[in-house]
């Protein structure tokens, strides 16, 4: 997929963008953990100020975290939009690459005016040029992604692709806040896990082992494919139901494991969830449980034990098959690893009643995981992708490409 | 203009007679079983220097007698005509400690509500209501600072207030459409005052318990008793 020669400064940029973007996935877990997404009631304004400029005696209670997660998010925008103008220097010239840098800025300052300011919060507070940016983002993130595959190798449209999923990350953080809507923030919460994916996937993309090797892999390694692909798909349904659950604000829906309100199925019945209502002690303002929530919960257990099987099995399949000392023997065993892991602070997370620090710690090596099995699966495709991207219009390209 | 005169002397002298025959419901709340213990609160250094004892989680208050707090009791139906005009004087949820106070309050449709901040510290003022036409909001309220005053124009059992600086921090208003409402004290006594003469049925309703008990009264010149025995399952 690398066509321009490998840079190492930007191989390491992208990694330092991916490490910033998983400080910003803790930060927003904490936030959620601890029920404080709406302590700063305004956006993008933050108390009537411009988020910069809040004075630091605001920083107390939920509004240090809330805070604290905004500019963070800022933060990853920023390294995002260079790391977009970076790679599109890089493979463009001329008015292509001008009309590329043009748009980044004109963005970042569109998003950089804030408005007048509305301390009371709600929709009326949103300047209307981010209401026009939430139409706009979706548009130009399918058409970059359509960009990458109609030009085949082209680095540039990806890192345009994770600059707009940035910004429509950003705006939906921000109307979930101005909008009071629960949805947005499932949205929120799983475009996030996504993002972290994508940057890291474009991190291993210009890396320099990625393009190194033309090797083909062997009928038995191609077999392993499908068990990357299943637990992988199994994870990121798993990622949704977990969003899903932590989006609904109800707490935990099941306290004790392995059983499950003392049975191996619980009782979801009117009268059985009065009672779990009636025994709870919520410690922050938390929605009642409800039987869709204990099913949930459920379903989120049965489909754990599942991805841990499935990875279990691919990991070992991983070790018997796979070349000696290739990456993706030493992938598979590190997937295992934080399946096992996860398994564990997801129990961890149920028996001491949801912790901030230990459900964050959950959200955070479930997008590990995710992103783990992406990863092992653009490695166990590598010879295909490359084939595929070395047969894109490469000296003729109609946008100005430069070539290697 | 005879006609406007004998239409307000008419109107003054139905609602004098109304008065004149309206009595009070009193009653008691028992809670039957026993409640788990209550938690303590994980407050902030900030608000946790406000108190000299850990503050607690506010569920099941009860004398330890069996009487039981923060139940809301209204007139659920019955009541017949126009319901009276809300009350001149607004109903009050202050911020003290950290804390809403009271846990529970009632209030009338439309009737003026003011949240207050006694403390000299940030918080929200974010209620929740679920009932459309009763809309949700979240305004910073500063240190010591001024009411925000509103009002619900749709009934809601219970509204939800919280604070989301503070998240432990949360309370409940039962929005009726009529003044004829109480909420128990902390040995489950409860009045509602000048109930007019009829029979109605009568309801209560504990957070926590989730389910609401019902109650068939007649009040009459004397007005009426109403005791509620709420069940832990």
């Amino acid at each position: 997929m690398n066509r321009a020669p490998h840079s190492p400064w930007l191989y390491r940029f992208a990694i330092g963008t991916a490490l910033a973007t998983l400080a910003l996935l803790s930060v927003g877990g904490l936030v959620t953990s601890k029920g404080v997404g709406m302590a700063v009631p305004d956006w993008p304004t933050s108390y009537g100020y411009n988020m910069f400029w809040l004075p630091i005696s605001w920083w107390k209670g939920g509004v240090f975290y809330e805070h604290t997660h905004r500019l963070v998010a800022v933060f990853v925008g920023l390294l995002t939009s260079i790391l977009a103008a970076w790679m599109w220097g890089r493979e463009t010239t001329g008015r292509v690459r001008w009309a590329g840098w043009f748009t980044i800025l004109a963005l970042v300052l569109m998003l950089g005016h804030r408005g007048s300011g509305n301390a009371e919060g709600g929709a009326a507070g949103v300047p209307a040029h981010f209401k026009f940016l939430a139409g706009l983002m979706p548009a130009l993130l399918i058409f970059s992604v359509a960009q990458c595959v109609r030009t085949r190798s082209a680095l540039r449209w990806l890192a345009m692709s994770a600059f707009f999923a940035v910004i429509l990350q950003g705006i939906l953080g921000g109307f979930r806040v101005a909008l009071y809507k629960d949805q947005i923030g499932i949205a929120h919460a799983t475009l996030a896990q996504l993002f972290f994916t994508f940057i890291c996937a474009l991190a291993l993309f210009l890396s320099r082992g990625w393009s190194d090797t033309d090797a083909k892999p062997t009928e038995r390694e191609r077999g392993l494919r499908c068990w990357f692909m299943v637990a992988t798909l199994l994870i990121f349904f798993q990622l949704l139901l977990g969003a899903t659950m932590r989006h609904q604000h109800a707490g935990l829906a099941i306290w004790d494991f392995p059983l499950a309100h003392g049975q191996a199925w619980p009782d979801t019945s009117v009268e059985a969830i009065t009672r779990y209502n009636q025994q709870r002690a919520e410690l922050v303002a938390l929605n009642p449980i409800t039987a869709v929530q204990v099913r949930l919960q459920m379903v989120h257990r049965i489909l754990a034990l599942l991805i841990t099987i499935v990875v279990a099995l691919s990991a070992w399949l991983t070790l018997k098959h796979a070349a000696r000392g290739s990456v993706l023997r030493k992938v598979a065993v590190a997937w295992l690893a934080l399946i096992a892991l996860q398994m564990a602070l997801g129990i961890l997370t149920v028996l001491k009643n949801k912790p901030a620090d230990l459900a964050t710690a959950h959200v955070i090596v479930g997008a590990l995981s995710f992103a783990t099995g992406v990863v092992l699966l653009l490695l166990a495709w590598r010879v295909e992708i490359l084939s595929f991207t070395r047969g894109g219009p490469v000296l003729s390209s109609p946008d100005g490409v430069v070539t290697n | 203009m005879k006609m406007t005169n004998w239409f307000l002397t008419t109107t003054a002298l139905l609602a004098a007679a109304q008065f004149a025959a309206a009595a009070d419901v009193t009653g008691k709340i028992t809670l039957k079983g026993a409640p788990p213990e209550e938690k303590v609160l994980p407050l902030d250094p900030v608000c946790g220097k406000l108190h000299t004892v850990p503050l607690k989680t506010r569920f099941y208050v009860t004398d330890g007698k069996g009487g039981l707090a923060d139940v809301f009791i209204y007139i659920k139906s019955g009541l017949t005509g126009a319901a009276p005009a809300p009350s001149a004087t607004p109903a009050v949820l202050d911020q003290v400690g950290c804390e809403y106070t009271p846990y529970v309050i009632g209030v009338q449709v439309n009737q003026k509500m003011n949240v207050l901040n006694s403390d000299a510290l940030l918080h929200n003022v974010h209620p929740t209501p679920i009932v459309e036409g009763n809309k949700e909001f979240n305004r910073a309220q500063l240190p010591k600072g001024p009411p925000i005053s509103t009002a619900w124009p749709q009934s809601e059992i219970l509204l939800r207030f919280k604070c989301d600086v503070h998240p432990w921090m949360f309370a409940y208003v039962g929005v009726v459409e009529h003044p004829y409402f109480a909420v128990s004290a902390k040995d489950g006594s409860f009045t509602i005052k000048n109930v007019p003469a009829g029979k109605y049925v009568i309801e209560a309703l504990h957070r926590k318990t989730g389910k609401p008990v019902a109650k068939e009264v007649t009040v009459g010149a004397n007005g009426a008793v109403a005791d509620f025995t709420i069940e832990l399952q």
